[in-house]
């Protein structure tokens, strides 16, 4: 329990609050929650107009899967991290701390690069049957908004992290906070496995 | 977005008790109570302007294409000399619905009411997060000045209807709106992070914030009206800026999402709107609904009938909320089979909404009913809802829609539901004036306010019922274009008549509303002698509200109990063993 959760509670009793540790983590859920629609709203989109069309590409093919396949796997890994900063910090163990959160920022960014990377290599294609561009062809423009939406979610935790690590390091903020975080890296991570299953695999 | 969570969280731990300055107390405030207000200004004066777009609305049905008085002045191509063209008319209606729905009773009901009583009622000092709160405040400020900006750009505002069927809505050349319709969208998306970040407060501070004693069931219908509204909003309003970002990529990157020609789909666009839109009409009706069972409940100095039923009916209504709203597209070339599902889903949710007007009326029976100002606008409610509620039984029947979709039965049926939210919302603005702002409202002046409003909003509505059955479709720029509407074309005079009296009606309310602000007589901690936390606070609440923190020790309907001389028993007040017994 943080500090600042911990005086609150003292002030001021309530009737069998959910989250009597901190009110963010109720807010992070129900902002997950709300967020979890918008991408379903997306991905449901996407699967009306692939299941309506009659010239929708084979996704493997278009796009590749290796790398992909390697981006997953660092966000997946980014999680694990995240999960280890956690544990750490409420331990006690600030440089362990620094390091697991360290490595979790650095997955999220490396993450991204990897898809900036993909992005201008499937937009400047020189093969038309790869080439992509935003307008053309509505796999190539649900492709984009699907993984551009979650490239914003992992640009917005990556800075979230940053912050994170920086306020937890000075001594401002506590576990409650990293464990608030989690659950959004751990959610934007969940999304990409459903995004990666959607738009590449199948 | 999520570092303001965190940082909302620890504002809320420390309280702000030091002098604030005016722009930190009037403007950027993050106390519930003043951002409250600012929603009921924001609403109120959003509701000025849907008022006068409705009235040109019903100018050109009743005297098409002849000049409105007082607006020679506004150029062409938008005015011709006062006449209003084609072009203009859809913008009117389009713009009156989404400023109702969105900038009007949005704000008054959920924005201005959940935020003033959520923390009062529960009896906590603020919301859970401040910070998150004022900022809902001001981005959805925004979204009305953007939305009110429309009205000034090239082409004038959008026109595609408030519902923006694509195609219609997908490409600037078939409204021959451009720069409107985009501005049309992006506030509704800005309105979207607005409420987004309201209904995570709301949700929060109820769940986690509930004084001592205050469980679940004993919490005013207001507030689980408030709660079960903000998770509505929290899952549905993010469906449609997923589909609003989608028709804007349609229309300014050249997408094709809703466009057949790029191989997209104008049906998911309908699906995608009244996935949230049909959640969006209980949004818009629940906070309706738990206000009237609060207010009946105290004016009629009896518990609520059925309070558990009440709560139940509500969580039933959110949940059937999702699985409805086929209902508005029976005739978009659905497949049938999903229309007759659609049908008995929809028959099903009038089954909870029974529930609720017959607890009413069992609110009632025997009551020792004192017909306030805000009780007068309860009863209207419900007579209004009761009417609209069973207008929706016709439709929901597939058969029966086929014969009256788009036409002005549908339009009488949804005035008579939301247009009818404002008896409940004026009945809130009478009956929480006292403790917003310190001074009583004028009673004379409500009761005038409620008979002339009543009347006049059931000559308007009600023959449009008539006019509906009769073939006269919505949304059509002149009537007696239409052989066969012309001998319903008095109709059309009458209500428009009876819509502009309906208007000047709203006289008597703001000279009233604005005099009180100022010169109202001074109002008691308890004027209507209710139960409910908010008045165990002083009027007006100070900044933390309660003097000290209430302790709950019953529900909120202890009215005419027995075990106390007066016949009301507030949720906070202890009684002891042996306590005075009402004596025969």
């Amino acid at each position: 329990m943080s500090e600042a959760a911990a005086a609150h509670h003292a002030v001021e009793p309530a009737e069998s609050p959910l989250t009597p540790e901190s009110w963010g983590k109720l807010g992070m859920w129900n902002f997950l929650a709300g967020d979890a629609m918008s991408f379903g709203g997306l991905i449901v989109g996407y699967g009306i107009l692939r299941y309506s069309s009659s010239n929708w590409p084979v996704p493997s093919a278009v796009l590749g899967i290796n790398l992909t396949a390697l981006m997953t796997f660092l966000l997946i890994v980014s999680s694990v991290t995240m999960v280890k900063a956690l544990a750490a910090i409420q331990s006690g163990d600030k440089p362990a701390f620094r390091k697991f959160m360290a490595l979790t920022i650095l997955g999220g960014a490396t993450f991204l690069g990897l898809q900036a990377y993909e992005w201008t290599h499937l937009i400047n294609h020189t093969l038309p049957e790869h080439k992509l561009s935003f307008s053309n062809h509505l796999f190539a423009t649900t492709f984009f908004v699907l993984t551009g939406f979650h490239g914003l979610h992992v640009t917005g935790g990556v800075i979230y992290n940053s912050v994170v690590l920086a306020l937890v390091n000075s001594g401002r903020w506590g576990a409650n906070h990293v464990e608030i975080a989690g659950l959004y890296w751990h959610f934007v991570d969940l999304v990409w496995i459903l995004i990666f299953t959607f738009i590449y695999l199948l | 977005m999520s570092q303001t969570v965190a940082a909302g969280a620890t504002h809320a731990v420390h309280g702000h008790h030091e002098e604030l300055g005016f722009w930190r107390t009037y403007i950027f405030s993050m106390d519930h109570k003043m951002i409250g207000r600012q929603f009921l200004f924001l609403g109120l004066f959003m509701l000025i302007i849907g008022g006068l777009l409705a009235m040109m609305v019903r100018w050109q049905l009743a005297w098409p294409e002849t000049p409105v008085p007082g607006l020679s002045a506004i150029p062409e191509p938008y005015m011709y000399e006062g006449i209003i063209p084609p072009q203009t008319y859809n913008a009117l209606f389009t713009m009156h619905a989404t400023i109702m729905i969105f900038f009007v009773v949005m704000p008054i009901m959920v924005g201005c009411y959940g935020n003033f009583l959520i923390p009062l009622m529960i009896g906590t000092r603020d919301m859970a997060f401040p910070l998150l709160n004022m900022l809902s405040f001001w981005v959805g400020a925004v979204a009305g000045v953007i939305m009110l900006s429309s009205f000034f750009v090239v082409g004038g505002p959008a026109a595609a209807g408030w519902t923006g069927y694509a195609t219609l809505s997908a490409k600037a050349a078939y409204t021959g709106v451009g720069m409107g319709q985009n501005l049309w969208i992006i506030s509704l998306l800005v309105l979207g992070i607005s409420s987004l970040m309201g209904s995570i407060n709301y949700i929060t501070t109820i769940v986690n914030m509930r004084a001592p004693g205050m469980t679940y069931f004993r919490m005013p219908l207001t507030v689980w009206s408030l709660f079960v509204t903000a998770i509505l909003l929290l899952l549905a309003l993010p469906v449609l800026t997923a589909a609003l970002a989608m028709l804007l990529f349609d229309r300014t990157l050249g997408t094709s999402f809703f466009l057949p020609e790029g191989g997209g789909q104008p049906l998911l666009w309908q699906h995608m709107f009244w996935f949230f839109g049909h959640p969006e009409v209980y949004i818009l009706v629940l906070p309706a609904m738990g206000v009237t069972s609060d207010l009946l409940s105290t004016f009629s100095r009896k518990p609520i009938f059925g309070y558990h039923a009440m709560a139940f009916s509500m969580i039933a209504i959110a949940f059937l909320s999702w699985i409805v709203w086929g209902h508005h597209m029976f005739i978009s070339g659905m497949n049938p089979l999903l229309g007759t599902a659609f049908m008995m889903t929809t028959m099903v949710i009038a089954v909870p909404s029974a529930i609720k007007v017959f607890n009413w009326l069992g609110t009632l029976w025997g009551g020792n009913i004192r017909l306030t100002s805000p009780m007068l606008f309860a009863l209207g409610f419900v007579s209004n809802f009761l009417i609209g509620g069973l207008s929706g039984i016709f439709m929901a029947s597939t058969p029966v829609d086929i014969f009256i979709h788009d036409t002005y039965y549908i339009v009488a049926h949804f005035h008579y539901v939301v247009a009818g939210i404002i008896f409940a919302l004026f009945a809130a603005v009478y009956y929480w004036f006292p403790k917003m702002f310190g001074r009583m409202m004028s009673e004379p002046l409500g009761k005038i306010h409620f008979a002339l409003t009543y009347l006049f909003f059931n000559l308007t509505f009600f023959p449009m019922h008539f006019l509906g059955v009769g073939g006269h479709m919505r949304r059509i720029y002149n009537p007696t274009q239409y052989e066969f509407l012309q001998p319903l074309q008095d109709w059309n005079v009458f209500i428009t008549i009876s819509a502009l009296l309906l208007g000047l009606s709203q006289v008597p309310f703001l000279i009233n509303f604005i005099w009180s602000l100022f010169g109202g007589k001074k109002a008691e901690r308890n004027p209507w002698q209710a139960n409910t936390l908010e008045w165990s606070a002083p009027t007006p609440p100070p900044h933390g509200n309660f003097e000290v923190q209430p302790t709950v020790y019953r529900g909120p309907y202890e009215y005419s109990s027995p075990e106390v001389k007066e016949d009301w028993l507030p949720q906070d007040k202890p009684l002891a063993k042996g306590a005075a017994v009402r004596g025969h």
